[in-house]
């Protein structure tokens, strides 16, 4: 069964750079849009198109918003997917491997299984009260591992089986495609929901100054633009990264201003499962209060103030936009990297004059997992629900020497009056 | 050891040997020179090739396990610090594979990348492993106390340093090449890394965890290779020609058996039976505790089916042989799929091995393959069936709530306490 063609044939995979051009996506600007601006030229009628959109999804961001957290969950678990779609799509027609057999099949196991993982380690603790009145829901959260990595062994050992002789490399390089791409896609939008749980603050404000600074750096660069940023993105320059720079942390000082004073954006979510709705209902924490600062000498010259009432949050959410604009827009390039090196103009036609789903959210790929980390260094520690939940399942000789410890501690801090009730 | 075809299908080589060879023929990308050591080839240059190479190999194996034993003997530490070279080692044989295959040497900044992206995920991982298991110490020296609370952190401006260094360093020619190796490199991180850290927490567990799962996976390639080749007749799978059904199944009975037999020996010493710790006052890692109920002697009754055939009503067993039973039926059943998958690997990129590191078997990698989705395995049923979460990392999480959190949460453990009567409703515990 040798083929004599393959042993003789040095292998040389430098050829696999040699890609055809995957042809250009179908223009699917909505036939309305179309008559009515059939009479501008080429350039400001992609403007408007583009403007029009970028109206239509911002709008759509609100309504959202407003429509409350069990829709933005779902928002971000069908934009996640689309993502997923988008990429595996490109794979697909980049390798010519629509005709592996099993690969389309497996590619969205793998995606279900990546994702029942993940949504039992994090949405099971919200639910705990949810989970804990019903039997067959417990014995999954108590084996959730176990059962997560059987799933995934089982499309591991369908992917062996169903390697051909012929497509061997191919299907390593979908099945790694699909790994890479689940490890970016999957990871994100978890942390992105996570960090929603969190307060949706720390959803919007995110994602706004991303969003911000795309706009603002665009506008930026349109009017002052000259001297040209990095090569991979000509139409970048240095006066829109800084303009974008500056103009984003100013918006997201004014938006967090004004989101930190609604309980609605500030709370934790949480699942009362008394009535099965999310409430964001609580004492805002001291982030969220106002305090007065000292303006530092510097800037009391230029703003004639000498103290300033601001939220603590504030603070944080110039390092949120720093991020965004200053590292965020690596994620930008990263994807014109791609698109470059795999020769397509845009990831997918979703969205006219934008491209597609992953086109909008290149730059949010580094944002959701700076946010979690800063999130966890900075702000909270973990979760108390959790911790409560693991300290019940230790053995009690365990759990009396945590206990012994704790009491220990807390009466040190004085926290915990070392009385005999305790 | 270049061999002709024909010997090729005579020889009773493992199947990871010789389907790669048969397919790759005269030129290769990785040619694998003949590195046995001379004093070898010379005490055995009177032998046919084929037995000369069972010689090599057979040699090399007891080599191999002569130096595990050496090292077990040596202790946790030596243990950890081998992992991690194998871990280093498997990396690079596999990043060389794919600089080989891609011919991608001269792709700008790409070694360093890698490498430094191996030292950010091991950061990582080690960072999160050692915060927990050397709490105390981590806690008494100040910089390490603020490097384990920002770990998170630091860890991922530390990758993110890396990410944008590749950024920055796509260069127009190559964008293809660099996004291939880029993801090369996170696949094999994820593969390699993980892993290693898995087996190193299952070492901590207790190294009974640690041999018991490997040496069945060795022990099923060895006993699958024997009744292979002694009995072996109808082919298993068209990825693997040489394995068959036969040495499949003879490898599983006799894996379920040695895991039994080495579980009751190794059951019996707290040396292997004892979670690893890190004692503060000696600063060195000690393995002396009460055995767990798990390592002492219980009476079982033997299955009615069974007691005819072994003429015993009861058995004396620990309960841990149980769990081998469950891990040698993962080493032969599933273990062998991580087998099929390095060989698929193999046939893709036209190598005969990962490497020509041991003589007679070619990579760390050939030697690890079977082993990688035993690691995964052993922490999962692990976390799920044997123990809960680890105390010592509750108490450090507890350390870093709000004081009305920790009060809240204390409360309610005593409340679950003073319920389940493990202390008295009026304690100063």
């Amino acid at each position: 069964e040798v083929d004599l063609e393959e042993r003789l044939h040095e292998l040389d995979l430098r050829s696999d750079s040699d890609i055809p051009d995957v042809p250009p996506p179908t223009d699917s600007t909505p036939e309305i849009l179309k008559r009515a601006l059939s009479g501008l030229s080429a350039r400001w009628k992609n403007w408007w198109i583009r403007g029009i959109l970028s109206l239509a999804m911002i709008s759509g961001f609100f309504l959202i918003i407003y429509m409350g957290s069990f829709m933005l969950m779902l928002l971000v678990l069908s934009i996640q997917v689309k993502c997923y779609h988008e990429i595996i799509t490109i794979g697909y027609r980049v390798y010519h491997s629509y005709d592996l057999p099993w690969f389309r099949s497996l590619s969205w196991y793998f995606l279900l299984c990546v994702n029942y993982f993940f949504y039992g380690e994090t949405v099971a603790d919200y639910f705990a009260t949810f989970v804990q009145r019903r039997e067959q829901l417990q014995f999954l959260i108590r084996y959730h591992r176990f059962i997560s990595f059987a799933l995934y062994l089982t499309g591991f050992c369908m992917f062996v089986l169903s390697l051909v002789k012929k497509h061997y490399r191919l299907q390593f390089y979908m099945f790694a495609w699909t790994h890479v791409t689940l490890l970016i896609t999957v990871t994100q939008s978890h942390l992105v929901i996570q960090n929603l749980f969190e307060g949706m603050i720390w959803f919007l404000v995110p994602i706004s100054s991303v969003i911000c600074n795309d706009i603002t750096a665009y506008i930026f660069g349109f009017f002052f633009g000259r001297t040209p940023l990095i090569k991979l993105s000509p139409k970048k320059t240095w006066e829109g990264f800084i303009g974008g720079f500056f103009s984003t942390v100013v918006f997201g000082f004014i938006s967090s201003y004004f989101l930190a004073q609604h309980q609605y954006f500030v709370c934790p979510v949480e699942y009362n499962s008394e009535t099965n709705r999310f409430v964001t209902e609580c004492e805002p924490s001291e982030l969220f209060q106002m305090k007065k600062y000292s303006v530092p000498p510097l800037l009391q010259a230029v703003l004639g103030w000498e103290t300033v009432n601001m939220y603590p949050f504030q603070m944080h959410s110039f390092a949120l936009s720093t991020f965004a604009s200053l590292i965020g827009p690596f994620g930008g390039f990263f994807a014109s990297g791609f698109k470059r090196a795999f020769k397509i103009k845009d990831f997918a036609d979703t969205i006219p004059g934008h491209g597609g789903i992953m086109d909008r959210f290149d730059c949010q790929y580094l944002m959701a997992t700076f946010v979690h980390v800063y999130i966890t260094s900075f702000i909270r520690g973990p979760n108390p629900s959790k911790l409560l939940k693991q300290l019940l399942i230790l053995q009690p000789e365990q759990q009396l020497s945590v206990y012994k410890t704790l009491k220990s501690h807390l009466v040190e801090k004085g926290i915990l009056q070392p009385s005999l009730r305790g | 050891l270049q061999e002709s075809e024909s010997e090729n299908k005579l020889d009773g080589e493992t199947a990871s040997d010789s389907e790669s060879k048969s397919d790759f023929g005269g030129s290769s990308p990785v040619p694998t020179s003949d590195d046995t050591p001379e004093v070898l080839n010379r005490a055995l240059s009177n032998l046919s090739s084929r037995w000369k190479n069972w010689w090599v190999r057979g040699i090399l194996t007891l080599a191999m396990i002569t130096f595990f034993f050496i090292i077990i003997y040596l202790g946790p530490i030596v243990l950890m610090t081998i992992v991690m070279c194998v871990q280093i080692k498997c990396f690079h044989e596999i990043i060389t594979i794919g600089y080989n295959v891609y011919h991608s040497y001269d792709l700008p900044w790409f070694r360093t990348l890698s490498w430094y992206f191996l030292l950010c995920v091991n950061y990582f991982f080690y960072g999160e492993t050692v915060t927990d298991y050397f709490f105390t110490l981590v806690q008494r020296e100040e910089p390490l106390r603020i490097l384990s609370k920002y770990h998170r952190f630091i860890s991922f401006a530390l990758y993110l340093a890396g990410f944008c260094m590749f950024v920055l360093s796509l260069v127009k020619k190559h964008y293809r090449l660099q996004f291939y190796m880029f993801g090369w490199t996170h696949v094999t991180l994820l593969i390699v890394v993980t892993q290693s850290h898995l087996i190193i927490h299952n070492l901590f567990e207790g190294m009974i965890w640690f041999i018991v799962p490997i040496s069945c996976v060795i022990c099923n390639d060895i006993m699958a290779y024997m009744f292979g080749f002694f009995f072996g007749r109808t082919p298993l799978i068209k990825l693997s020609p040489k394995k068959t059904w036969e040495g499949f199944i003879g490898g599983f009975f006799s894996t379920v058996l040695f895991g039994l037999l080495l579980s009751y020996v190794m059951a019996g010493y707290r040396y292997f039976t004892c979670p690893v710790e890190f004692n503060n006052d000696t600063n060195s890692f000690t393995v002396d505790c009460e055995p767990s109920e798990l390592f002492q002697l219980q009476e079982y009754n033997i299955p009615v089916v069974l007691q005819s055939v072994l003429g015993w009503k009861t058995v004396r067993m620990y309960p841990f042989q149980i769990h081998s039973i469950a891990l040698s039926t993962f080493a032969s059943l599933i273990g062998p799929f991580g087998g099929f998958f390095a060989s698929g690997f193999k046939r893709a990129f036209k190598i005969k091995d990962f490497a020509s590191t041991i003589p007679g078997h070619g990579g760390i990698m050939d030697r690890f393959d079977c082993q990688y989705l035993m690691a995964t395995f052993v922490n999962v049923y692990i976390a799920s069936f044997i123990r809960g979460p680890n105390p010592s990392k509750l108490i450090q999480q507890f350390l870093t709530l709000r004081p009305d959190q920790q009060l809240h949460i204390f409360n309610t453990l005593k409340a679950h306490l003073v319920d389940r009567g493990v202390l008295g409703s009026l304690e100063d515990a």
